[in-house]
């Protein structure tokens, strides 16, 4: 590490928010542009690294929450809020809608109660489909589907560039993100909190505990013993862009008592996504697939769209859930401590990520935090990495303005030179090639690199000026505006 | 991309023209261009999406390019250049470091090229801009790629550190890198022995080559060479059951096939060496009848595809051949080509096209379609795989119920180009059914 500064500024942030998820960033940001001071702290080199990165990628309505929860409230406003700033932030999403297929006359029993579930948590306009509508709509589906249910809100989004566009907005707004450091302990006091890192020690008036599967533990060292995490591992395959016309809907699966299924989804990049499995692991580390995991995916698959067994896979990974015992998120503001918990997120931090931002603070605000009261500001414009949309090598405009996004370096995904040479120098640049593939795309493709890893090693390494190898581990605000 | 949306502020401009388009600048395009240009078919554009032309022979520094085209023997590199001055010279247009993005205009429902007469559209994207090319013929030679790991399943951690030989050779011999450390070889074929050179020559310390074969299916003084000179040894019937490190590489455990036993085996680097693919993308995209053994698009003897006009050549056709193997089909595919752009593909309907399969434990056979007075396929045999090994295999060929040939054939190995000769294709009947070739 750096030997950053036992302290680290004169006056204490008055919010460090400890974990730099999707969850984390969103309370951040909803923070940073009410002008109070945070500081977002994180183990990890880069924001979005854990659950936030590996999961399926789906923009949830929520219909299958259960009714009255937080959760059930929170996803619904999330749902609403993301969508619309996943507008502005140019945050590929498709509105393909979910398909709840019932391929037994069991599962098939089950349709009416979800349908009656998803009107009680306000997702309305759901609505149930037979068979030869089903084919119609879903042609290289399996035989043996007996109907479905109609979620036309489901959505599909992409994971990454969400907490980059609330980090980067955070960080514009005057947060600073203090990465590779993690927390050993919080020594709570009347006036201050000090939390205590690997590379110094961060003081602030209030704590925000954002630190999904590590949740536990940070409650655990502000004196709380409510909950425990269990991860629960999910692991996931990515089959070739050339699989995506077998699908168009998400095709969800009919929860039973006995098997909770898997889902096959196109991806906002033009994949289509298998998985998850669903596996209680000890360590809140361990996300390695499994020969049986992924045997199990493939034969759920296979039967789902038998057309995926003729395709490439590209791409397999595993993510973790934060579980808990209890059903429901574990939010809450405790005044007297000047502590936030947001914890037991599970699996569905993307979708309601500024509802449970949004919650939180208005939480803290009630519990004494001060907030400016300034107008919602325009969300920063990302760089767009989906399908659906005009990606640089499809703009001739724009390639004749910079040729550098005419010149393709990641022949699978199309990324250019230009791309990569911005993610370089953005406000949030990325600490390794993995960072890189988040925000450019580059080396996700089915090649995995064969054709251009040497090649963006090499822009990678001629980007890394060598202070870069000694810079502090906590990022100032961003020097110039990202929009 | 079959979803590819068409280029946003590129109309207005009309289409450049060219006789004949190439896509790839390997050895079977750039071999095509030159043949086409010494046959006066008129222009040729040749696109690639690297920066210098050449395709895979430019990163494989080794000798024993060359023999079967050129007849000499050239090192990877210099066969490259050779072919790049050769078609630069015949006149050919090499438009490099540009990627062809899509095809235009495209005419069928699922975004597939239209079958009717007239040239072929297609999008070149480059630092230059968004061009569309339309061309009378194109001549797909986009060749074949190692799957990596993760097409491959292989499970467990996801450190870096895992590569394929195309990544390893690239980053060693284009770009230079250094790769210190223990490095374990998936595969036993040909291109397996080069990793190992090109690690060996990068400063790694190789621990083994495993396949999941019974034994290695390259030459023998390969095997031998391995273990006298660089004291590598090949471990048979072991896989590879799961990768581990987190933020670096571990190691790998293996399994061995018979015995079921496991180990750990300590390593830095895994290369996963052949297990080709072809690059089809952009023959599926164009909606080109497939081949389900090679995975390319499929083929007739004068390597047109189920698109009049449309050709393909080299490893996008038989994955993976060598480098003169696959400049010979393109130079085959050159003159096929300058038939059809004089003669046309006949009177309409089309001709008739009777596909060839092959029944395992056989993989694949190239060229796969045979048509009515067709040429003989490049150098007057196909190719096949086998995925078995037999010093003596009888090929038989088949159609419905009637045999049309028995062929022996010596030395088979998997991997290994498996050749059938063409004297029995007079005895199909067009108006039959699918030729089949077996094992005896």
């Amino acid at each position: 590490m750096t030997g950053a500064a036992e302290t680290g500024e004169p006056r204490p942030a008055d919010v460090a928010v400890i974990g730099a998820g999707v969850v984390g960033t969103a309370i951040t940001r909803a923070l940073a542009v009410r002008d109070v001071s945070c500081v977002l702290i994180d183990a990890a080199n880069d924001v979005g690294t854990g659950t936030s990165k590996a999961n399926t990628a789906i923009l949830h309505t929520g219909f299958d929450t259960v009714p009255g929860s937080l959760e059930s409230r929170l996803l619904r406003r999330g749902y609403e809020l993301l969508g619309e700033y996943a507008r502005g932030a140019g945050i590929p999403v498709e509105r393909t809608g979910a398909l709840l297929v019932a391929w037994t006359p069991e599962q098939a029993a089950e349709l009416p109660a979800i349908e009656d579930k998803a009107r009680r948590n306000g997702v309305t306009d759901v609505y149930p489909i037979g068979a030869d509508e089903l084919y119609r709509r879903e042609p290289a589906l399996g035989p043996g589907a007996l109907g479905a249910l109609v979620i036309p809100g489901e959505s599909i989004i992409c994971p990454w560039t969400t907490p980059l566009a609330y980090a980067t907005q955070a960080l514009a707004a005057g947060a600073r993100l203090r990465l590779r450091s993690r927390v050993t302990g919080i020594r709570a006091r009347a006036m201050e909190h000090q939390v205590v890192t690997d590379t110094g020690v961060v003081r602030c008036r209030w704590v925000v505990n954002a630190a999904g599967l590590h949740s536990d533990a940070v409650d655990a060292m502000m004196g709380g013993d409510r909950f425990t995490i269990c991860p629960r591992r999910g692991e996931l395959i990515v089959f070739d862009k050339l699989a995506r016309p077998l699908l168009s809907s998400i095709l969800l699966p009919v929860p039973t008592a006995r098997t909770k299924g898997v889902l096959v989804a196109p991806t906002v990049y033009g994949n289509v996504l298998l998985g998850p499995t669903a596996e209680d692991v000890p360590d809140p580390a361990d996300v390695a697939t499994t020969a049986a995991g992924l045997a199990s995916l493939l034969d759920a698959g296979h039967r789902i769209l038998p057309g995926l067994a003729a395709e490439e896979v590209t791409a397999t990974y595993a993510g973790l859930r934060a579980a808990t015992a209890d059903r429901d998120y574990q939010i809450w503001v405790d005044g007297s401590r000047r502590y936030a918990c947001v914890a037991g997120i599970r699996s569905t931090g993307l979708s309601a990520s500024l509802g449970i931002a949004e919650y939180v603070t208005g939480l803290l605000a009630d519990a004494g935090l001060r907030l400016a009261g300034r107008a919602e500001p325009d969300p920063p414009v990302m760089p767009y990495i989906g399908q659906a949309g005009i990606r640089p090598y499809q703009d001739a405009a724009r390639i004749a303005a910079d040729p550098e996004y005419g010149a393709i370096v990641c022949h699978c995904e199309r990324v250019t030179r230009g791309e990569i040479r911005d993610a370089l120098a953005g406000p949030l640049p990325p600490a390794d090639i993995d960072a890189l593939r988040r925000r450019t795309r580059v080396l996700n493709g089915r090649c995995q690199g064969f054709y251009c890893a040497a090649t963006v090693a090499q822009l990678f390494a001629g980007s890394r000026l060598p202070a870069y190898a000694a810079a502090p581990a906590e990022q100032s605000p961003a020097a110039e505006s990202p929009a | 991309m079959t979803g590819d949306l068409p280029p946003r502020a590129s109309g207005g401009s009309s289409p450049r023209a060219s006789t004949v388009l190439i896509v790839g600048a390997g050895p079977a395009g750039l071999a095509a261009a030159v043949e086409l240009r010494r046959l006066g078919a008129g222009t040729v554009l040749v696109a690639d999406r690297d920066d210098e032309a050449g395709g895979i022979p430019r990163h494989s520094e080794h000798t024993g390019f060359g023999a079967r085209d050129l007849r000499r023997v050239l090192t990877g590199p210099a066969y490259a250049r050779r072919y790049a001055a050769a078609a630069a010279a015949a006149g050919a247009d090499l438009r490099l470091g540009t990627t062809v993005s899509g095809w235009d205009g495209a005419g069928t429902p699922d975004g597939g090229l239209a079958r009717g007469d007239g040239p072929h559209r297609v999008r070149l994207t480059s630092s230059a801009g968004i061009e569309t090319v339309a061309a009378r013929a194109v001549l797909l030679a986009t060749g074949c790629r190692e799957r990596p790991r993760t097409a491959r399943l292989v499970p467990g951690d996801r450190p870096p550190g895992v590569m394929t030989t195309g990544e390893l050779q690239r980053r060693v011999y284009l770009a230079g890198q250094r790769l210190p450390g223990r490095a374990l070889v998936v595969g036993a074929e040909h291109v397996s022995f080069s990793a190992m050179v090109t690690l060996a020559h990068a400063g790694a310390e190789v621990i083994a080559l495993v396949t999941d074969r019974s034994r290695h299916t390259s030459y023998a003084g390969f095997g031998l060479a391995a273990s006298w000179r660089w004291h590598v040894p090949v471990w048979p019937s072991t896989v590879v059951r799961r990768l581990a490190g987190r933020g670096r590489l571990e190691g790998a455990e293996l399994a061995h096939l018979r015995t079921g036993a496991t180990r750990f085996v300590p390593c830095d680097l895994v290369v996963f060496t052949g297990d080709w693919i072809p690059d089809h993308e952009l023959a599926r995209a164009g909606g080109l009848a497939m081949d389900p053994g090679t995975r390319g698009p499929a083929v007739d003897t004068a390597l047109e595809t189920s698109v009049p006009g449309v050709f393909a050549a080299g490893n996008l056709v038989h994955a993976a051949e060598t480098a003169d193997i696959a400049a010979l089909g393109g130079r085959h595919a050159a003159r096929g080509i300058a038939a059809f752009l004089r003669d046309g593909d006949g009177p309409a309907p089309g001709p008739v096209r009777l596909p060839v399969t092959v029944e395992p434990p056989l993989l694949w056979i190239a060229p796969n379609v045979l048509r009515a007075g067709g040429p003989a396929p490049p150098g007057g045999r196909f190719v096949l795989r086998s995925d078995v090994f037999a010093r003596l295999a009888r090929l038989e060929v088949w159609q419905d119920g009637r045999r049309l040939a028995t062929v022996a054939s010596y030395g088979m190995k998997p991997d290994r180009p498996v050749r059938l000769g063409a004297s029995w294709t007079g005895r199909a009947d067009p108006g039959g059914g699918p030729v089949t070739v077996r094992l005896a």
